[in-house]
């Protein structure tokens, strides 16, 4: 059994998706017995750990920044206080790190990373994509943001400001990125599946609904 | 000196791989593992002492494990540390569970 060594760079080939392919896999499996067996953590605790990861998604995201959207005075709340106008929508994110808002405009441009490790708004979109924790999107996105993006399919013109925010365990951010033109009469709730998880990290912008053909 | 956590910068990147990637059943126990043992309810590891142990996972397993492989080395780590279990008690078990694979 190879441990894989010498593929810094291949974090998530196909042979990883494999339980019995990685040794740390097994490790991870005797850890569980034990602790179980030890009483220091429950098999409840792990079911419903892995319940709360499994069912979360960008959903909450996409709801905060619908609504800043289509309403001016919520997203200067949004703005000033994220955790405050979260609670306004029945979201609870009083247990978490701090957490800032930035909003993306036609001459500023914000786009968030983790240089050190993976720290990522769970609590708003679900857990991080993989290449959000790559090792190749850590080390670019500070140094080049710009061919980042362009990887991602955004080009943004040269007189946009980029703004890289790196997020650290004690400080998420959300991207509240640009409404996009031609939605002025999308209902909010429409607005809220326009909103992509990509959008709300900065790496792309969101689009309008493909008009009928 | 830059340590090798520190990617922010990290010369020789490459392209990204944007592939999205469903997480293995291993890699949610990963997960559940440290939401559990960090959960205000236990609070036996705090977050800061599981990215300490990653931050010191010698460099060529920080470049060559996966993400979730990473956090499953620091928890062993933490775990041996704060003498929850040994080693060797690893060791045993794995071999157990890896004869209950055999089938």
């Amino acid at each position: 059994m190879s441990q894989g060594h010498g593929h810094g760079h291949d974090e998530h080939a196909p042979i990883r998706h494999d339980g019995h392919s990685s040794p740390l896999a097994r490790r991870a499996r005797a850890l569980e017995a034990l602790l179980t067996e030890k009483g220091v953590l429950t098999p409840a605790d792990i079911r419903s750990a892995i319940d709360a990861l499994v069912s979360r998604t960008p959903a909450d995201g996409a709801k905060l920044v619908a609504r800043a959207w289509v309403d001016p005075a919520f997203k200067a709340r949004l703005l000033a206080d994220p955790k405050a106008a979260a609670a306004e929508l029945g979201i609870d994110l009083t247990s978490y790190a701090r957490l800032g808002v930035v909003e993306n405009t036609d001459k500023v441009h914000h786009v968030v990373v983790c240089t050190l490790c993976s720290c990522y708004p769970r609590m708003l979109l679900g857990p991080p994509p993989a290449w959000y924790k790559s090792l190749n999107y850590r080390a670019r996105t500070v140094a080049d943001p710009r061919g980042v993006m362009r990887e991602f399919g955004l080009e943004l013109p040269p007189k946009v400001e980029v703004r890289v925010l790196d997020s650290t365990a004690d400080m998420r951010y959300l991207v509240l990125p640009r409404r996009p033109p031609g939605t002025e009469h999308v209902s909010e709730a429409e607005l809220r599946s326009l909103v992509t998880r990509d959008s709300m990290i900065g790496v792309s912008n969101p689009q309008p609904e493909r008009a009928h053909v | 000196m830059t340590r090798v956590h520190d990617r922010g910068g990290w010369p020789g990147a490459g392209p990204i791989d944007r592939q999205e990637h469903q997480l293995a059943d291993w890699e949610l126990l990963a997960d559940a593992l440290v939401q559990s043992l960090a959960s205000p309810h236990r609070g036996i590891i705090r977050i800061d002492e599981l990215r300490r142990a990653i931050e010191s996972l010698p460099s060529p397993d920080y470049e060559s494990l996966s993400y979730y492989e990473r956090w499953i080395a620091a928890v062993e780590r933490l775990m041996i540390e704060k003498k929850i279990v040994t080693r060797e008690e690893i060791d045993a078990k794995v071999a157990t569970l890896g004869e209950e694979c055999r089938e």
